[in-house]
């Protein structure tokens, strides 16, 4: 088992739900990145997932498409995130995954993009527009490293597909909760809870929910469904308007002890 | 671990680089493609509708002055600008429309650069009673603004882009982020031989219409097939669909012309094969334009039409193989071009198929006055006035 998903397997057997806290890297400047990872760590998310801005973002909703558009703007790339993670490696010991296109990877080359990640201690990498039919050389290349590939599934997603998914799933299942980009949204389809169960029961490794949660009241509704949540958009904002306090109640929302209720 | 199939490829290039959320839509269009093209009705149907209403066939035209002034090989014209609604977009956009129908779907995205792909699918929207949404850049409704009234006239809803550079391919990211929140009522009608499997391989198809009118006309007039075909190429439609059935014959030589802008060294243009790496843009991987980080470029030229920094992958595969030459015209030479086709055949051709009528007058000069060059006319001119007249200083010479 792989670094991310043991880590989350150790807040579960805590009787916590895993919170994943999605940034833009290099928001307000590469130079903030390493305060941005410890404040979010001493907030007590599980795990920090970093995104990398990009030129053509097409899953992503307005806030973090501007976000990565200011990040483009101070000159942020992929090679120099990960060189700026290398650089606070000791200090900060909460899980990082790597969000990224897969285009600024292919550039990089993916053995360089491997090797580089696995200086800066990653262990997980995201590719939106990377599907499990795409996946293989980026598989064979991660294969025997301590990065897991974390695959997305939707709620387009037929159930035959999902199991196939599951089966080479790393770190966790991201499970997309909306038809649609990142973004913030008041509510959620119906049918998404059964969606989300049905996702749970046919995965081995932890589901985390993710794409457009963005309030306390919805962290704990996907928790009650899921191994966790993922929430971006929200933190994004949170932190370009210096709302640090709202990061914080959040976290806490995410990741407080659940009491066990008995069904039965 | 389960080995998956990728599929849709040429070579090493195309794919489906695409969210999650999409991949079954692709899957079922896949499977809705292969069904309809295993249904004659299916294209009784399409042909019906090319023939009483795009038009076709269009003629093969001899271009008797052009070739006289040129003293070369004889130059045809493919008159693709004969179609109803002036280019030859409206070949795709009826096809997909009618499988969009096919899948039960009744709502349509497309995206449009020039105008044209979207004033196609507006108008098969408006024949089949489809809703429609059309995403163009907030530069390109600038450059073509009677296309965005064209569109709005025939029901369509238009939408501004101006995240980006505001052109073609920021058309294209919205329309597919549209898509991705609309996905299980909607159709997505890409417009060119572009994007993730198998919107490359249907585009074709339904563009091949022109090659195989072209290769039946050619050999009545002259009795064999040309020594030439010349096409220019955005994501490059109408060159695929022309160049696809002569892909076979080696004594045709094929070339494909890029927009060279400012010319290649300035940096400003949208010659991909020219001057672009291999990479994934929109769900393919092309050859793109792009900086060392993996960015995407800006593409420049003087036609919206061809102003998108990759090219098909199909089309990067028959460069790789060596089989399609890709060649480059700059603005300047398309100004030249469409100038000089209006006044020896009176035909103003679009800014797109202005590259190819250049580059086949250039390739003409070099050729035996026996042998034959087709190009295809892809469009027509009227769209242009407004850049034309700009570009001239308000002036012809």
């Amino acid at each position: 088992m792989k670094t991310l998903e043991k880590r989350i397997r150790e807040s579960m057997a805590e009787g916590r739900k895993a919170f994943v806290s999605y940034m833009m890297a290099g928001d307000g400047g590469l130079a903030t990145l390493k305060e941005k990872l410890l404040f979010l760590q001493e907030a007590g998310v599980t795990a920090i997932e970093i995104g990398i801005p990009f030129s053509d973002p097409v899953a992503d909703g307005e806030a973090i498409q501007q976000a990565g558009a200011r990040a483009l703007a101070e000159g942020v790339t992929l090679r120099n995130v990960l060189g700026e993670l290398e650089r606070c490696k000791g200090e900060v010991a909460v899980p990082l995954v790597v969000m990224t296109y897969l285009n600024p990877v292919l550039a990089f080359g993916v053995p360089q993009f491997v090797e580089v990640c696995q200086r800066a201690g990653i262990v997980g990498v995201i590719i939106p527009d990377l599907p499990l039919e795409e996946s293989g050389p980026l598989r064979d290349e991660l294969d025997g490293t301590d990065i897991a590939l974390i695959p997305l599934v939707s709620l387009t997603s037929p159930d035959e597909r999902i199991k196939r998914i599951t089966e080479s799933a790393e770190g966790f299942l991201y499970a997309v909760t909306v038809n649609g980009i990142t973004g913030e949204r008041n509510e959620f389809g119906e049918e998404l809870h059964s969606h989300l169960q049905r996702v749970k029961q046919m995965s081995d490794v932890p589901v985390l929910a993710g794409f457009g949660i963005s309030t306390q009241t919805q962290v704990k509704e996907m928790g009650n469904h899921t191994d966790g949540v993922i929430v971006g958009s929200t933190i994004v904002e949170a932190f370009h308007q210096n709302e640090l306090d709202r990061i914080r109640k959040l976290v806490q929302a995410g990741v407080e002890k659940f009491e066990i209720v008995n069904l039965h | 671990m389960a080995v998956e199939m990728r599929k849709g490829r040429y070579g090493k290039f195309g794919g489906q680089y695409v969210p999650e959320t999409l991949m079954s839509a692709l899957i079922e269009l896949e499977k809705a493609y292969g069904e309809a093209k295993a249904d004659p009705t299916f294209a009784k149907e399409l042909d019906y509708y090319l023939r009483d209403f795009v038009g076709r066939e269009n003629p093969l035209y001899f271009a008797e002055r052009l070739t006289e002034k040129i003293g070369g090989a004889k130059i045809f014209l493919k008159r693709e600008d004969l179609n109803h609604t002036g280019a030859h977009k409206i070949n795709n956009s009826l096809g997909q429309a009618l499988l969009a129908m096919r899948m039960g779907k009744r709502k349509i995205v497309a995206e449009t650069g020039a105008g044209q792909h979207g004033v196609a699918t507006a108008t098969a929207c408006a024949l089949f009673g489809l809703e429609c949404v059309v995403f163009m850049g907030k530069e390109d409704i600038r450059r073509q603004e009677l296309n965005v009234f064209r569109m709005e006239l025939l029901g369509a809803k238009v939408v501004s882009v101006d995240k980006g550079t505001g052109t073609l391919k920021d058309a294209v990211n919205e329309a597919l982020r549209y898509w991705v929140a609309n996905v299980e009522d909607t159709h997505y009608i890409l417009g060119s031989a572009l994007g993730p499997h198998p919107f490359p391989e249907i585009v074709r198809d339904f563009q091949r219409v022109i090659g195989v009118e072209t290769r039946r006309q050619i050999v009545e007039k002259e009795g064999r097939l040309p020594d030439a075909v010349v096409a220019c190429i955005g994501g490059g439609s109408n060159a695929i669909g022309m160049f696809h059935p002569f892909v076979g014959d080696e004594e045709v030589a094929l070339y494909g012309v890029e927009a060279a802008g400012s010319g290649i060294a300035t940096g400003l243009h949208a010659a991909a094969i020219a001057d672009g790496k291999e990479g994934v843009l929109h769900g393919a991987f092309m050859y793109v334009l792009q900086d060392d980080n993996g960015f995407i470029q800006e593409a420049h030229s003087i036609s919206a039409g061809l102003d998108y920094p990759a090219v098909g992958p199909e089309h990067c595969h028959l460069h790789d193989i060596g089989r399609v030459k890709y060649e480059a015209v700059t603005d300047a030479g398309a100004l030249e071009g469409l100038q000089l086709l209006s006044r020896t055949e009176g035909i103003i051709p679009a800014l797109e198929s202005a590259h190819a009528v250049q580059f086949a007058s250039e390739l003409a000069k070099s050729m035996e006055k026996e042998q034959a060059i087709v190009v295809c006319l892809s469009g027509r001119g009227d769209k242009d006035m407004q850049t034309v007249r700009d570009a001239l200083g308000g002036e012809v010479e």
